[in-house]
This record gives C-alpha cells, structure tokens and sequence, in this order.
C-alpha cells in the first residue's frame, strides 16, 4: 500500500500576540512591553499512514490534536517538518461553517459542497443522496434560518459525509442530532472506510475510535505519548485518565 | 442510500502525488474554483438584498445625497460655468465609489469568514476577490443610469470614448483588487485597519476631479506647483475618473474636442496604460504580501 498521509518531524510554536489594534500595538512598543509569547503546540511528531488506514488522534484538551488536524488538513503549515497527503481531503470540520442562515436548504448545500471543493456536477450527481441522508426533503426550500439546530447540523453533516475525497479527516464529536440519525453518521463513516479511506480521527471516547480507528496516536502536551495500535493507544490513555466515562456513541 | 458512487481506484490508474496540503495557489486557483467563486458572489448579492427592501433604498440614497451635495453646494462655490456638470460629477462617482466600496468590503472580506478560514482549505484570495466582484457589480445600475444621461443630454461617442470607458474601468478594478488583497490580509493582524480605510476614502473623494474639473487644478498647479501636480497625475484614481469623463462627459459637450484639449492632462493615454500596468505589478506585490500572512490566518483568527 501506497503512504496517504505522511508526518515528518512536525512542529508548530504559536506565537500569542497582546495586540490586536495597530493602537496597541504601539502604546505596547512605547511602554517596553513584551509583544508576544511563544508557546509550543507540537513538537517533533512523525508517523505515517498508508492508503485506507485509520488513525484515532488522542490526549486531553489542548494536547495538539485540532492542531495537527489543521496541519493534515492544510489549514496551518508547520513551522519545521513536513506534512505530505496524497489526494483529496475532506472531512467533518467545522461543519456548517458555509453555512448561510438566509440562503435556503438548497442553496446552502451546493455552496458547501463548493466549499468542500465539489464541482457543480458532482454537487447535481450527490443532491438525492444528500438529502435522503439528511431526511430534509420537504425543507430544502425554506430557508436555514428556520430549520432547528439539528436540523441545521444534519444538512451540514449530510454535506460533509458525501464529499469526494481521499483522505477524510473527522474532528466533530459525532453527538450530533438525534440517535437515529447519529448511528446513521456512524453507519456511514464506516462505509466510507470500508470503501478504502484514509481516515484521522480526533477523539475522546474510547469506543468511538476503536469502532473506526486501525491505530492510535495519543498526545501529550504537543509530543507523541504513544503510536500503536487503537486498543493499545486506547489502554494507554486509560493508564493515565482513570475515569474515562465519555462514551456518547451508543447507538 | 446509494454508496457505490464513488469507484474503488483502479490499481494501473496513475496516483495523485504525495504533496505538501498547505501549498499556496494564489489568485490561480481563484481561477480554478470558479464555481465556489461563483457561488460565494451569488450568496452576497442574494444575503445583502434580501428582505430588506430599505437596505437597498439606503445603498442608492447615500449615492444620491453625496450627488445632489457635489452638485449644489459645490456650485455655489465654483465661479465658472461647466458643460454638464452633473455628468462629470457623475462619471466619477462610479470610479470612486467602486473604489471605496471595495475597499471597505475587501479589507472586511477575510475576517468576516474567519470560520471558513481557521478550518477549511481552501484559496483565501477567494473572499477579497468577491467581495471586488460584488462591487462592480453594482456599478452596473450607475452604468446605466449614466449611460441614459449621456443620450439625453446628446452624446456623440468615438471609439476614443469606449476605449477610455474600458481603460478606465480596468484600472479601478486592477486597484481596488490590489488593496482589497493587501489590506484583508492586514486586517487579520492589526484590525483598527478600518481608520486606514477611512483616511484612503477621504483622499481619494478629493483628490479627482469629481466635485470639480480638472482644469482647475492645471491652472493653479501645473506652472507653480510642479511637484503637486505630478502627484496628483500620480494618483490612479484621478487617472481613472479622467478616463471616464473622456468616455462620458467629453462626448456629451457641444465641442468635445475642443473640451478634451481644455479639460484632460495631454498624456492621459500614456498615464492610462501606465496605471494599468503598475496596478498590475501591485497585484502581483499584494498577491506575495497576502501569501506571506497566509500562512499564519488560522491561528490569528
């Protein structure tokens, strides 16, 4: 198999600037004051996945993980190491976020599908699937600001789910929308890795990530703390977070 | 649900390469995504005319009042009479008001879809360059109502006139693209940016011969105050709304040659074509300042 993803040594600092204001930015330079603060999000993180494997990123909050989701992404760029994908990316990020509340059902899913980086035939060719997906059928007309939140999530994730693509990146606590629907995004998930994805998922439970995950990557203040496989990478976590409890999937 | 759609790849299809993600496509793949381009403009056009019917008529009163104001007030002022003065006051309004629409949307552009920035990949130059296309695209209905001015007050166009006409409007859309790109990516570090905006706007509405004409300024600048009146030859907004009093106002005076030989610089060809290139040299500078501050929009915003 052919390498989907590669990570190279990747590191990323942030630099936290006091300023946002050209305004303060100069009282700041006239008082002496510091202008920013480095801080170090990743530090050194390799690994490699081949074509159709899964990974399941893992760690506490602020460990690195949306961090070097963005990275595979293409969102951010490291600062050292390289990130390499093969292919087209896409994913459950920030879905929604084309979102227009006076645009209606219809408008909105070709301009996310646009955003996705479809094309307006393969937008025309997904429509039906979409739509039985997100069983909206009687609302695409109207326009989003009247659709409920999860109403709203399940077009967007009915969007997202069926997106082209090569590598599918998944950084969304998969509790979205009732439990039917929910199993539905679980069902689907699955079929899109069965059908031979590459996938990286970010996550805290346990028992989402072994359901879909080959492998486990888990982070710890912006290190690798362990590379192995899911159920090795899950017990590892359980050594250091007694009381894992989040498990919001049981569909 | 039908999954099947997608093919499983064929093992002699040639494979995409391994490439870097986050690799910068510029204005290129501005190009190349046409379709969301296309899209995003729709949605602007659409979000910003809908159910608002007082939103619209706000968007032609402002031009309205700030017309009727050049207009009366100023002509109390001027001691000379003009040939179809609301004509020139009008020809330039619609280069300066692109402009400053463009400029104060554009500079917003970016920010203003910060959740599309911090998490999707996709070419960023793709917000500036809308919110450019939804500007001229208002400059549609003021292109009309100008043109039907011209008709009824007699308009005799050459092909000067067109020719000047599309001059013209190229460089303002060259420049405003150019700012519009250098000053969203600004905006993402230093966002009081907006008070630039502002003192650009200001200058700007002053220093074309919009509200007066221009030979004022020859008269009282180009023997004494050289250097003066180089720099506001300089200026390519001056050179735009000159082109496009070539193309509308001239061709509606009694004796338009005798007009363009009084009421235009001589090289206004020359200046033309110059600020064209420049404006598009200053894309090109902007394009490589916006790529620059790219790199670092997702963890600013």
């Amino acid at each position: 198999m052919v390498d989907s993803v590669v990570v190279d040594g990747v590191s990323k600092r942030f630099k936290l600037t006091h300023q946002k204001t050209i305004k303060k930015l100069t009282v700041n330079v006239l008082k002496g004051k510091p202008l920013s603060r480095a801080f170090t999000a990743l530090e050194d993180i390799s690994f490699t996945l081949k074509a159709g494997e899964s990974i399941g990123l893992m760690g506490l909050n602020g460990s690195g993980k949306s961090t070097l989701l963005k990275m595979i992404s293409g969102v951010m760029s490291p600062d050292e190491g390289q990130v390499l994908t093969r292919g087209r990316i896409a994913g459950l990020i920030e879905v929604g976020a084309g979102f227009h509340p006076d645009l209606t059902g219809r408008e909105n899913i070709y301009l996310n599908g646009a955003i996705l980086g479809m094309s307006e035939a393969e937008i025309d060719a997904k429509l039906g699937d979409i739509v039985r997906f997100s069983e909206m059928q009687q609302f695409l007309g109207s326009e989003v600001r009247h659709y409920s939140s999860g109403m709203f999530m399940r077009l967007a994730f009915a969007v997202a789910v069926h997106t082209e693509c090569d590598i599918f990146l998944i950084d969304e606590v998969l509790a979205v929308g009732d439990q039917p629907f929910r199993g539905k995004c679980m069902r689907r998930i699955l079929e899109l890795k069965a059908e031979g994805r590459t996938m990286v998922f970010v996550s805290h439970s346990a028992k989402q990530v072994l359901r879909i995950c080959d492998r486990g990557l888990v982070l710890k203040e912006g290190k690798v703390d362990f590379l192995g496989s899911a159920e090795d990478a899950v017990d590892h976590l359980n050594y250091e977070v007694d009381d894992e409890t989040d498990d919001s999937s049981d569909d | 649900m039908s999954a099947g759609v997608r093919e499983p790849p064929a093992a002699d299809q040639p494979l995409p390469p391994l490439v870097n993600p986050g690799r910068i496509g510029g204005l290129a793949d501005v190009l190349r995504r046409r379709y969301l381009l296309k899209l995003l403009v729709r949605k602007e056009l659409k979000v910003r005319y809908q159910g608002s019917v007082v939103g619209v008529a706000w968007s032609y009163v402002k031009p309205a009042v700030r017309f009727a104001m050049y207009y009366w007030v100023i002509g109390l002022l001027l001691t000379r009479s003009m040939e179809n003065r609301a004509l020139h006051i009008f020809s330039g309004m619609i280069m300066v008001s692109f402009f400053t629409n463009a400029l104060s949307a554009g500079t917003k552009s970016v920010v203003k879809n910060k959740s599309l920035v911090r998490k999707i990949n996709l070419p960023r130059e793709m917000f500036p360059v809308a919110s450019i296309l939804v500007s001229a695209y208002h400059m549609i209905p003021m292109y009309v109502i100008m043109l039907l001015a011209c008709l009824l007050v007699g308009w005799s166009p050459d092909g000067g006139a067109l020719a000047a006409g599309v001059l013209g409007l190229a460089v303002v859309l060259v420049w405003g693209l150019g700012i519009a790109l250098l000053l969203s990516a600004l905006n993402v570090f230093f966002r009081d940016m907006q008070n630039i905006v502002d003192v650009i706007q200001t200058v700007v509405t002053w220093t074309v011969p919009m509200i007066y004409p221009f030979v004022i300024v020859a008269e009282k600048l180009e023997e004494s105050q050289q250097v003066l009146y180089q720099l506001y030859l300089a200026s390519p907004l001056c050179i735009a709304v000159l082109l496009n009093n070539r193309a509308f106002w001239i061709p509606a005076s009694d004796n338009p040659k005798q007009a363009a030989d009084v009421e235009l610089p001589p090289t206004l060809w020359e200046r033309g074509i110059v600020a064209l290139l420049v404006g598009l040299l200053f894309v090109w500078v902007a394009q490589a300042v916006f790529s620059r501050l790219e790199g670092r929009f997702a963890e600013k915003l």
